[in-house]
């Protein structure tokens, strides 16, 4: 059946069943073979439905003339009573006109309206006391300039054509050509069941043959089952239903497995799918858990990277490191405002611009304050945190203390739903990749490059690489150049999460430094453990904590475990690590 | 310490001098120009002026206690206003019973903000805060129990410098996050306020706000001396060996975790007693004393004032303090970048402070 989707996806205007299976002589025949070979339940509803679905297919031959048809349609509702409206909707159904179900959604929310000279229009979304709403054309979807609020009447919808509309809907739904339209549609449709919906499953089970809207169709007609008073059927849905996750069939089954009545046979059933869902729900739970602690963890691993080349090669304290990730940041937020059509592009290329923004900041840091105190790690301390008083007071001054939103490109946007109970959002699995290949490159240009060879021997013995030629002053600048840089770069992934305001490094700073202590200076890989596992642990201790107890509790850990390991987990070594 | 220790103190230190002086002569005018000369005079000090030069006062006290630690042994501390705050919420616990039934509830023992919560009885460490003594007794052992319980931890296992710094400052962070939680029974986001009366003097009246101006003198003076004494006593001289070196100071003998540990405790105390002082005179305590900004701005006074010569610390904080009232007010885009340069320009050009500044001036003169 397969390819039979594909000609009649091809085909125009094949978006209705009617000429889904009228379009072509021959194939109409397999499918109706098909049919009867799948459906051995429930005949003549199917019977029925097939010769309602023929109608449309016979007249609708001339395709060209549906949209005058379907326009008529529309304008005909403004003067209709509600049993009208209900006709006309259906008629609108049959038309075949691809925005049928706009037009009816809309009506169903209460967004269609008709002017004066009963022109229908679909109102954008506005606040309550707009004099002016945007709108567009019902019949054609093109924008209108806006109209005057007291000059539109909404056409009314009743109970009972609401009721009717999202039947229609959902029919139209189901037909889609879009495999993900249809499954979303029938997950709708669980949520309540009726005789018209299950009938509705039943019809598009014949000719359903994507696998997974398969599943998600029998679900629902098992769930209908459920409600049989024969037994034997009851007991074949509760059985057929294990395995099943989705939250709907939980809360249908969870019931009927509590209930005292009934047959034992079908709460036995009921009862094992049920304990299956709980299983899993855990589990998955846990992973979802586990998840956004390692999405909290890449965060504070992006933060504290570049913190811990600073501190770890000249010992130096930089408190305006969250305040080079504000910059960088901005700096995201600048490049929105300068390509505000190209979100992802503009994305891509502020992490490149973030780098070299607080990389630069950061080496006119290094030379105009850092380098005049090294030996006094608390006084640099101190200077820093004064920069970064004025860098605050500076990003205030120049885009105003209220907080930015950047905007998250559609790539990164939305849930990636693996099943049933576990979905991962996209924005954070991407931040987890992101800083893992900033962890990566940073390892590739320590270990491989002349420049961390360098970085390296002057972390380890300044006296020492200086003897040996190396240009420590020149390595100096360039290593708190490159760990401003990557704090740009983790500014950048931030302004994916959080607002962009002044105050958003402050709110870093503490747990950098808690993730550079904790895993021990001059370690990248004691970063990224340290990092993760902080966040993993935050995540873990919240749910019977709370986030705030939970925070408290991993800073009153640290504590402690600084007395425990003064150096870290993973200290350095070497002599010059002992000074 | 001994009279002689004060007339020592009196003949051979002119910066002693100077401070005690200073503080003699503003406990004498402030009463005066305030409750003797009529409110309509020139010279007339308004109350609010009072209570504002008693801030700074309590602000002097805590920057003489973070100098004691800093200047003399080394241990920069980004988390002293914890210990500000904790004896400023023992006070703010004993002037929340105090308002009795005159709460917006009128609820004789719970304070407003239980009632509201629908708590229906104290929590226990709200037992006996009633009671002046005890109130007091806290003020003191709340923050030096929190000191010494750090201080044993972290000594002990040798954690210095810039990691002793950071878990300072991840203390006084925890302590900000617990007490923004209803839970903990100190009133959460809103803190403790709205108070009425100390001892049965009534807190709106300016002759109460010239009362606590002069304790706060006698308690800045007090702790002036005492500070004095321990750094010109032997302890002293083993406390500024720790810092110039201390595996050497280890290696001679000396048990360098406990000269530091009760030093610090001593230091702690202080602040407490500074933020007790600090909360009837401003008529608030809240979770925000807690935050680590507060604590290093109270490091940049010592650093303007001169580390290591305690009056200089409280110059530092009067100034620093009086310029960010002024600021705040009159520009408030610029104090942001006044206090930044103010720290960057601080350590870079003046090491040792005004204080140093002066000391230089004075011997290239001679």
């Amino acid at each position: 059946m397969t390819d039979l989707l594909q000609v009649a996806v091809l085909t125009p205007g094949a978006t209705t069943p009617g000429v889904f299976l009228g379009g072509r002589g021959w194939r109409r025949w397999v499918v109706l073979l098909a049919t009867v070979l799948l459906v051995t339940v429930n005949v003549p509803a199917w019977a029925q439905d097939t010769a309602a679905d023929e109608t449309p297919a016979a007249t609708g031959g001339a395709p060209a003339a549906a949209p005058a048809d379907f326009a008529t349609l529309v304008d005909s509702l403004v003067d209709a009573g509600y049993a009208d409206k209900d006709h006309i909707a259906g008629e609108i159904v049959e038309s075949g006109n691809p925005r049928a179900r706009i037009v009816l959604q809309a009506l169903l929310d209460g967004k269609l309206y008709a002017d004066g000279n009963k022109q229908v229009y679909i109102v954008g979304d506005a606040p309550d006391d707009a004099s002016e709403l945007p709108v567009s054309d019902a019949v054609s979807g093109d924008a209108h300039a806006p109209v005057a609020a007291d000059q539109l009447d909404r056409i009314g919808t009743n109970n009972g054509l609401r009721k009717g509309l999202k039947g229609l809907i959902a029919q139209l739904k189901l037909n889609d050509p879009d495999a993900g339209v249809r499954q979303r549609a029938v997950k709708e449709m669980l949520r309540d069941l009726d005789e018209s919906t299950i009938a509705a499953l039943r019809a598009r089970r014949a000719h359903e043959d994507n696998a997974r809207v398969l599943a998600k169709i029998d679900v629902g007609l098992a769930l209908g089952d459920l409600e049989s008073s024969d037994v034997a059927t009851q007991l074949s849905a509760a059985n057929s239903l294990y395995g099943e996750l989705d939250d709907d069939v939980y809360n249908r089954l969870k019931p009927l497995a509590d209930a005292g009545d009934g047959d034992p046979r079908v709460r036995a059933a009921a009862s094992k799918a049920v304990k299956h869902i709980e299983f899993w729900r855990e589990i998955y739970d846990g992973l979802q858990t586990l998840f956004f602690g390692l999405s909290l963890g890449s965060v504070l691993v992006l933060s504290a990277i570049g913190l811990a080349i600073t501190f770890g090669v000249m010992g130096v304290i930089n408190m305006a490191h969250g305040e080079l990730m504000m910059l960088g940041a901005y700096t995201a937020y600048v490049m929105q405002l300068l390509m505000p059509n190209h979100l992802a592009l503009s994305l891509l290329l502020s992490i490149p611009a973030a780098f070299v923004v607080s990389g630069l900041m950061g080496v006119a840091i290094e030379r105009g304050v850092v380098r005049f105190l090294y030996g006094r790690p608390l006084e640099t301390l101190l200077a820093t945190f004064g920069l970064s008083l004025v860098l605050q007071q500076l990003v205030r001054s120049i885009f105003s203390p209220l907080n930015r939103s950047v905007a998250t490109p559609e790539f990164m946007s939305g849930v990636w739903q693996l099943n049933d109970l576990f979905a991962l959002t996209w924005n954070r699995l991407y931040i987890v990749v992101f800083a893992l290949i900033v962890f990566a490159v940073l390892q590739l240009v320590l270990k491989r490059t002349s420049l961390g060879l360098k970085v390296r021997a002057v972390s380890m013995n300044r006296a020492m690489a200086r003897a040996m030629g190396v240009r420590s002053q020149w390595v100096d600048a360039a290593t708190f150049g490159l760990g401003s840089g990557i704090a740009g770069i983790a500014g950048v992934a931030l302004s994916q999460l959080t607002n962009v305001g002044p105050n958003l490094g402050q709110s870093y700073i503490i747990d950098s430094f808690m993730v550079v202590v904790f895993g021990g200076v001059g370690n990248l890989w004691g970063t990224l453990i340290s990092g993760m596992s902080l966040g993993v642990a935050s995540k873990l201790l919240e749910p019977w904590a709370g986030a705030v107890m939970a925070k408290i509790f991993v800073l009153v850990f640290l504590i402690l475990f600084i007395q425990r390991r003064p150096r870290g987990l993973f200290p350095q070594k070497g002599r010059a690590a002992e000074g | 310490m001994n009279k002689s220790f004060i007339s020592r103190l009196m003949l051979n230190d002119s910066g002693s001098r100077l401070f005690l002086g200073a503080l003699l002569i503003a406990a004498l005018v402030v009463p005066l120009l305030n409750l003797v000369v009529p409110a309509g005079s020139a010279l007339h000090l308004p109350t609010y002026a009072v209570t504002l030069l008693g801030k700074y006062l309590c602000y002097a006290l805590l920057a003489i206690a973070v100098d004691l630690v800093w200047g003399y042994c080394g241990i920069l501390s980004l988390g002293h206003t914890a210990f500000f705050a904790l004896g400023g919420y023992a006070m703010g616990m004993y002037l929340m019973r105090q308002i009795g039934t005159r709460g917006v509830y009128g609820d004789p023992i719970l304070p407003d903000f239980m009632v509201f919560l629908n708590w229906k009885e104290l929590p226990w460490f709200w037992h006996g805060m009633n009671l002046f003594p005890v109130a007091m007794l806290m003020v003191v052992l709340a923050p030096a129990l929190l000191a010494y319980a750090f201080g044993w931890l972290a000594f002990r296992s040798r954690v210095t410098g810039v990691y002793l710094s950071i878990i300072t400052q991840a203390l006084t962070y925890a302590l900000l996050l617990a007490f923004f939680r209803n839970e903990m029974g100190f009133g959460g986001n809103n803190g403790l306020t709205d108070f009425k009366e100390l001892l049965g003097f009534d807190l709106q009246k300016g002759s109460t706000h010239v009362g606590l101006f002069l304790i706060t003198v006698l308690a800045l003076a007090l702790g002036y001396l005492a500070c004095r004494y321990i750094v010109n006593s032997r302890f002293g001289r083993v406390i500024e060996a720790v810092r110039d070196a201390e595996s050497r100071a280890r290696f001679i003998g000396y048990k360098v975790e406990s000269y530091k540990l009760w030093l610090w405790v001593f230091s702690a105390i202080l602040s407490g007693i500074a933020g007790a002082l600090y909360v009837p005179q401003i008529g608030i305590i809240n979770p925000g004393e807690f935050a680590p900004i507060n604590s290093i701005e109270v490091v940049v006074w010592v650093a303007v004032g001169g580390r290591g010569t305690l009056y200089g610390a409280a110059l530092g904080a009067v100034l620093v303090n009086y310029a960010k009232t002024y600021l705040t007010a009159a520009l408030p885009e610029v104090w942001l970048y006044a206090l930044g340069a103010l720290f960057v320009g601080v350590t870079l050009l003046l090491p040792q402070g005004i204080v140093g500044l002066l000391r230089q001036l004075r011997s290239k003169k001679s």
